[in-house]
């Protein structure tokens, strides 16, 4: 049985179909990269699977408990991080645990124990005496984190955890997902694409209110054609030579220019063979005596993708 | 009950995390005073009973027990954190119950800080100290009625002003409904039986009665009723507008 199953989910505003019959399930041991641009759905979707709001169609199921019908079921199950990680100001990050801790159930002992191995984890022992409100950012959304951890649960849904982050915190958020990944079925929505291929075992796309695509970030890639592109930096005055050597390797397709600044040239290869190809142009432009400056698999190129599949 | 106590343990701690709790007390205390002496004549009456005192109370509430209650609800959609309060696996008429408990036990603190009267009339003279105990669980009734009002209104918005304006009219219609001028207004077209029922809904006549020192067990089912109704209100409004 999927820890999340998400039916023909649908939501609508007015006459606004935010969220229109989006399904798909997610099992133990994945991490689900839920991608869309602003507005698509996510955070509603989210909302709808943690029973903050009511489905206007379809259902979603967590351990096999239905919102609609069990919501505190599934509340019980689930670790929530809502979108900007709200918490109480006024409170101290240790009250506000505590404050968590008791709505959850947690009883003394256990409570004590959760909340110090929460203040471990996420390094939250500076600052726990100190109203959330005085806090940076970095920091707020880790309570947060605390937060959605503390009664353990099997099913984390967070919605855009490393959004405002500065790029050492989001790293930090990285490696926490793929800390605790292992057991746990979690689905976090970005729109940041790196953090998909950085975290996620599988990516959903999702545009208005849609579900665009559902797969692992490498069949995503190979979808898109370019997956197997390869970017070579030559010296400027050695493009001409070097674009020619490069044309008639075995495999390559299409061999184009896509910037000369700085004295350097870089061109981009298109072929069939991925790795073989790095290998072969590498060999092919040394035998020529042709210094390279840089080589390199073309990687991040799921914003392409996704700008794809969104624009559709 | 567990998730009730929590809350109600955040959220009396929440007035006193922030410098509403001091500017209340001291507010109430300052003007509940002024009122008595000055405008009520307290000591030219002549008499040991704390009439006056009391008869302040209704119009003092008025104007500050929307300020207790305006920012239960309106500030938890404002800040967001009602999404991580109403996703966590309790029952909504818990929390309900749990945030106006805290605003009556804070208006009972409030009221109990006005025992300094209570001494100086007791030195004064020799007053019916069961008519003060009444009165004082009166006003404290009363409070509860209009903060369970204003917790329900506040679940309206998002914003704690329209919370306060929203409370404060509802108090008045309350308050007043009893008074000549809202029946004579209803009694032109409205039946007799409609008009005997909205001068029972006034809270200002059932405290004026426990004032004179008559407790009836229908004030208290009024007083008691007009509470659970506002907190069923409130259970029920919050439910449909938390996500909005």
């Amino acid at each position: 049985m999927a820890m999340i199953e998400v039916d023909a989910l649908s939501r609508r505003f007015r006459d606004v179909q935010a969220v229109d019959e989006v399904s798909f399930s997610v099992e133990r041991g994945e991490v689900v990269g839920f991608l869309g641009p602003n507005g698509a759905g996510k955070s509603t979707t989210m909302k709808m699977i943690t029973g903050f709001l009511e489905p206007s169609g379809g259902t979603a199921r967590v351990e096999g408990f239905d919102v609609r019908s069990h919501r505190r079921a599934v509340q019980a199950r689930i670790g929530y991080l809502p979108e900007g990680a709200p918490a109480y100001g006024d409170m101290s990050v240790g009250a506000f645990l505590e404050f968590v801790g008791r709505l959850r159930g947690l009883d003394g002992a256990r409570r004590r124990e959760r909340i110090g191995e929460m203040v471990h984890r996420l390094h939250l022992a500076d600052v726990y005496g100190r109203r959330i409100e005085t806090l940076s950012k970095g920091f707020k959304r880790r309570v947060g984190i605390a937060q959605a951890l503390l009664h353990d649960p099997d099913v984390l849904i967070l919605d855009e955890p490393t959004d405002g982050l500065d790029p050492n915190q989001k790293f930090e958020m990285r490696e926490l997902i793929r800390a605790i990944a292992g057991e746990k079925a979690i689905v976090v929505s970005t729109h940041i694409l790196e953090e998909v291929e950085a975290v996620c075992t599988r990516a959903i796309i999702i545009a208005r209110g849609r579900v665009l695509a559902d797969a692992t970030p490498t069949d995503l890639l190979s979808h898109a054609g370019i997956a197997q592109a390869i970017e070579v930096t030559v010296a400027a005055d050695a493009h001409d030579r070097a674009r020619d050597l490069i044309a008639q390797v075995a495999h390559v397709r299409t061999v184009e220019t896509i910037g000369a600044v700085n004295g350097l040239a870089r061109l981009r290869v298109v072929g069939d063979g991925g790795r073989q190809i790095v290998t072969a142009v590498g060999a092919v432009l040394h035998a020529h005596d042709l210094p390279v400056e840089d080589l390199r698999m073309e990687r991040g190129r799921l914003d392409a993708v996704f700008r794809q599949i969104t624009q559709r | 009950m567990r998730t009730t106590l929590a809350v109600f343990q955040r959220e009396f701690g929440a007035y006193f995390a922030s410098p509403l709790a001091a500017i209340f007390i001291v507010i109430f205390l300052v003007l509940v005073g002024a009122f008595t002496f000055f405008l009520g004549g307290f000591f030219e009456r002549g008499q040991a009973d704390l009439q006056t005192f009391f008869s302040f109370h209704p119009w003092l509430y008025l104007v500050l027990v929307p300020a207790l209650g305006m920012r239960l609800w309106a500030e938890e959609r404002k800040a967001g954190t009602i999404e991580l309060l109403m996703t966590l696996p309790v029952r909504t008429w818990e929390l309900v119950l749990g945030k106006f408990l805290a605003g009556w036990a804070f208006a009972g603190l409030v009221l109990a800080l006005t025992f300094p009267m209570w001494l100086t009339v007791n030195h004064l003279g020799r007053p019916d100290n069961g008519v003060i105990l009444a009165s004082y669980i009166g006003s404290w009734l009363m409070a509860g009625v209009l903060l369970s009002l204003a917790a329900c209104l506040s679940a309206l918005t998002k914003n704690q002003v329209i919370a306060f304006i929203l409370a404060a009219a509802g108090g008045f219609v309350l308050m007043l409904a009893g008074i000549d001028v809202v029946l004579g207004f209803l009694r032109p077209w409205a039946s007799t039986a409609v008009v005997d029922f909205v001068a029972t809904l006034s809270v200002l006549t059932h405290f004026q009665q426990i004032t004179r020192g008559v407790i009836e067990a229908t004030t208290l089912v009024f007083y008691l009723g007009l509470i659970a109704t506002c907190l069923f209100a409130n259970t029920a409004l919050i439910e449909r507008e938390k996500a909005k």
